[in-house]
């Protein structure tokens, strides 16, 4: 037995439990052998009095007997409920066994009983959630059919996309990128104007369509060496490199030798970041010329990030969220300002 | 011997009172006519005023009042209210409330007694009630009648045709809320939406239970007015009175001839009951001011018509302040004043307030601007060195045909603007368009060039300006840097 199984074993007995203790607290109370116990126990509080509860004292001015309880010369009259208490109560009662009937209320085995109404609170919520559906529609329809360049010159499915793709990105994407898409180390930040992949709107759609060396087919994909765990580059040839690379966005090491550096870099480096260090978004080599820095621009993380290079993951969201949101995310990203 | 006192107060005043049904006789005079004016004028205005047309353009609606919930707008022949607008709300509570204030230091409860809408409900329910079962002894006549096939059929009648009237109040509310002529349209042909029948439904009953039923309990049980009219009064209001003085002592002309034979002195009063049998609290004038008294001034009515007959003086009841019974009695003359400090204050504070509402009515703008700027991330560095601030910017076009409002942003060296979704050459400043009586929301981005010695946190000014008007709105925001 699992734990889900005995909390609804419990759930219904101890409920059954209940209601039969309920039932024989009520039968013993109401069994015509057991009145006089009763009608003395209600007396029990009378009984307190000086008088025993023998003589009913009556209220001179009202006529109405007392309770016989007295505060401070006060008495309390015993007035019967009023009326309209009493029905209002009465028909609370029969509102109760009409709701027994036909709303799920018994604890039964296996559940409560479903009612003759058949209502249950998560059909209702699926009710809503279709109705909710029902009056997207249109907004989704229009999304999987035009072009994305469209639905951004079209206020009304801009507007659309942006929220749906906001709601999308919350679920999907904020673990790793951040509620505000600022990204940490390692995790881009997606408002700046620094793509690897390239930030038009048809690019970052293709990212969040095959993912970053994912399982998709058609994943991104690139392979930095690990210059150092594979010994391509000894110790000293990589803090050279390391300093190079620095001085490409204007940070100085005076440690290292620039010029070394800059050889090794023509070697090893140019095929991907490029001459001059601008990198390229056809295969997702970073810009090195700027100052934004996915893990840290820190002379120690460039040397790792050289070292044992880095290859960050992103799942390919193709077939896991369906085609028209992936659309409104690529909208929504690109829309947080750094699309191109 | 006190305790005596007590229990004999305790034995002769009940604290609960049944209610005695009150049976107003009709009468005729000038207060009476002055009421059915104001019933006519009034009932008028609620049952027609939604029919009234007033053309704003294409592009709103052409009820001249009309509280359009779905699309969050009050309409009022020329004036038009957004939900952020709703002070104005507050502002005409204030000037009603001091209306009241002002209308009690005049002339006591006239509210209650002429415009009030349970008093003018009740008087057409009464209207009818007469009109079907007759005057006042037919009434009390058919009441204590046991049941027959002829009471039957006036009881039902007259309920037919007060819950006739109540339907009607209560169709009439809901055609505020809807364009009339459709929804009456939709009500014929049982098209109408639940709400418009749930609402007809909740006002037909408290109509008809009100008017019909409750009537003057209301206003002795129920409403809190007599008692807060009962505080904001002075000796110098006028109220509904009974020359005591002229009056006393009472007796029919009978025993006022015989006291007059003795040479004592007999009152006008003829103790007719005139005055207590029109009344439609079913109180007695001559005992003073009560709480019950609504000042409707049909005993007043009564009372003349009567002194009319017997030739004595009209006015033996008659609008009067309980500074001049006072000042009778001393044998002081009398006034009456109607410019006092309180009225004086009363009236400055209507013309103030209603002077503002209407000062900022005349001078709103016709257009908003609101900026909210980005939670998260505050801001974002750029690959050039530069920094990103994102607003979410809200412009608000009241007008009722579309309008183009270009976005600046001041205070802020080498900075540009740019709104996602509206392509703007970079130099030039974005314009946008919005559409007639609507708010338009827009993701708007701010580049800074990269400048070390601005601040963390720079203070900026948002401008919109209407193309066609040059007229501009400014906001105030900041533009946040990571100051290094």
């Amino acid at each position: 037995m699992n734990a889900e199984d005995a909390m609804s074993f419990a759930g219904t007995w101890w409920l059954l439990l209940l209601v039969a203790g309920f039932a024989i607290v009520l039968v013993y109370a109401l069994w015509p052998k057991n009145k006089k116990k009763f009608d003395e126990a209600a007396r029990i509080p009378l009984e307190d009095d000086d008088d025993g509860g023998q003589n009913i004292e009556i209220d001179e001015l009202s006529g109405t007997e007392t309770t016989g309880h007295e505060w401070d010369g006060l008495k309390e009259l015993n007035n019967p409920l009023p009326k309209w208490w009493l029905w209002t109560f009465y028909v609370t009662v029969i509102w109760s066994l009409a709701y027994f009937v036909l709303y799920p209320a018994w604890p039964w085995f296996g559940g409560a009983t479903k009612g003759l109404l058949g209502w249950s609170s998560r059909q209702e919520v699926t009710q809503e959630l279709a109705s909710l559906r029902a009056e997207q529609k249109t907004y989704w329809d229009n999304l999987s059919q035009i072009g994305l360049e469209e639905i951004r010159s079209d206020p009304e499915l801009l507007q659309f996309a942006m929220a749906s793709g906001g709601a999308a990105f919350g679920d999907n994407c904020a673990p790793c990128h951040g509620t505000g898409a600022i990204g940490a180390k390692g995790y881009p930040n997606l408002n700046d104007d620094d793509w690897l992949w390239g930030g038009s709107l048809d690019e970052i759609h293709q990212s969040i369509l095959v993912g970053i060396r994912s399982v998709h087919d058609d994943t991104r994909d690139n392979e930095m060496p690990a210059f150092g765990r594979d010994e391509i580059l000894d110790q000293t040839q990589i803090l050279n490199v390391a300093g190079y690379t620095r001085s490409l966005s204007g940070l100085e090491t005076p440690s290292a030798d620039l010029s070394a550096g800059k050889e090794l870099y023509a070697e090893q480096c140019v095929a991907c970041h490029g001459e001059d260090g601008k990198g390229n978004t056809e295969l997702g080599s970073p810009d090195l010329t700027n100052n934004l820095w996915l893990y840290g621009g820190d002379l120690p993380e460039v040397i790792e990030t050289l070292t044992n290079s880095r290859k960050g993951v992103m799942p390919a969201w193709d077939g896991r969220l369906d085609p028209p949101v992936i659309k409104a995310l690529a909208v929504y990203v690109h829309s947080l300002g750094g699309g191109v | 011997m006190a305790e005596t006192a007590t229990q004999a107060r305790y034995e002769n005043e009940q604290l609960y009172a049944d209610h005695k049904k009150v049976y107003p006789q009709s009468v005729s005079g000038p207060f009476r006519r002055l009421k059915w004016a104001i019933l006519a004028l009034t009932l008028g205005a609620y049952y027609l005023l939604p029919f009234v047309r007033w053309n704003r353009g294409p592009n709103a609606p052409d009820q001249a009042i009309l509280v359009d919930l779905p699309n969050q707008r009050f309409y009022f022949f020329f004036i038009e209210i957004w939900p952020q607008e709703v002070y104005y709300l507050t502002g005409l509570l204030i000037l009603a409330a001091v209306a009241l204030f002002l209308m009690n230091a005049l002339a006591g409860r006239i509210w209650c007694g002429y415009t009030c809408p349970q008093t003018v409900w009740t008087d057409l329910f009464l209207l009818v009630e007469r009109w079907v079962e007759g005057d006042r002894r037919e009434r009390i006549k058919l009441d204590e009648s046991p049941w027959s096939i002829s009471k039957a059929r006036k009881k039902a009648m007259k309920h037919v045709a007060w819950i006739a009237i109540a339907w009607w109040t209560g169709g009439a509310w809901v055609l505020y809320f809807a364009d009339a002529p459709t929804l009456v349209w939709q009500l014929a042909t049982f098209q109408a939406p639940l709400t418009a029948w749930t609402w007809i439904g909740i006002l037909t009953l408290t109509t008809y239970l009100l008017a019909g039923f409750a009537r003057e309990q209301v206003c002795t049980y129920m409403c809190p007015w007599p008692r807060i009219q009962a505080a904001l009064t002075d000796e110098e209001a006028l109220n509904v009175t009974y020359r005591i003085d002229r009056g006393e002592p009472r007796g029919s002309l009978k025993k006022a001839a015989a006291l007059e034979a003795k040479g004592k002195p007999a009152g006008d009063c003829i103790d007719c009951y005139q005055c207590v049998a029109v009344c439609p609290t079913g109180i007695d004038i001559r005992a003073g001011i009560q709480l019950e008294c609504i000042q409707c001034g049909l005993c007043i009515d009564a009372c003349d018509t009567v002194m009319r007959k017997v030739d004595r003086p009209t006015g033996l009841i008659g609008y009067d302040t309980d500074f001049n019974i006072a000042a009778r009695e001393a044998g002081k003359p009398t006034h009456v004043r109607f410019i006092r400090p309180r009225t004086i204050v009363y009236a400055a504070i209507i013309l103030i307030v209603s002077g503002l509402m209407l000062t900022q009515l005349l001078t709103r703008d016709d257009f908003g601007l609101n900026v909210l700027h980005d939670r998260n991330p505050q801001f974002v560095r750029l690959s050039d060195g530069g920094i990103r601030n994102g607003y979410t910017v809200r412009l608000l076009n009241k007008a009722l045909e579309p309008r183009i409002f270009t976005l600046n942003i001041e205070g802020l060296p080498g900075a540009r603007l740019e709104v996602i979704g509206i392509d703007t050459p970079k130099s030039a400043s974005p314009s946008v368009e919005v559409g007639p009586d609507t708010t338009r929301e827009l993701r708007v981005l701010v580049f800074a060039p990269p400048d070390p010695a601005r601040g963390v946190s720079t203070p900026v000014t948002f401008t919109a300006t209407n193309l066609a008007s040059d007229d501009v709105l400014r906001t105030s925001d900041f533009f946040k840097s990571p100051g290094d």
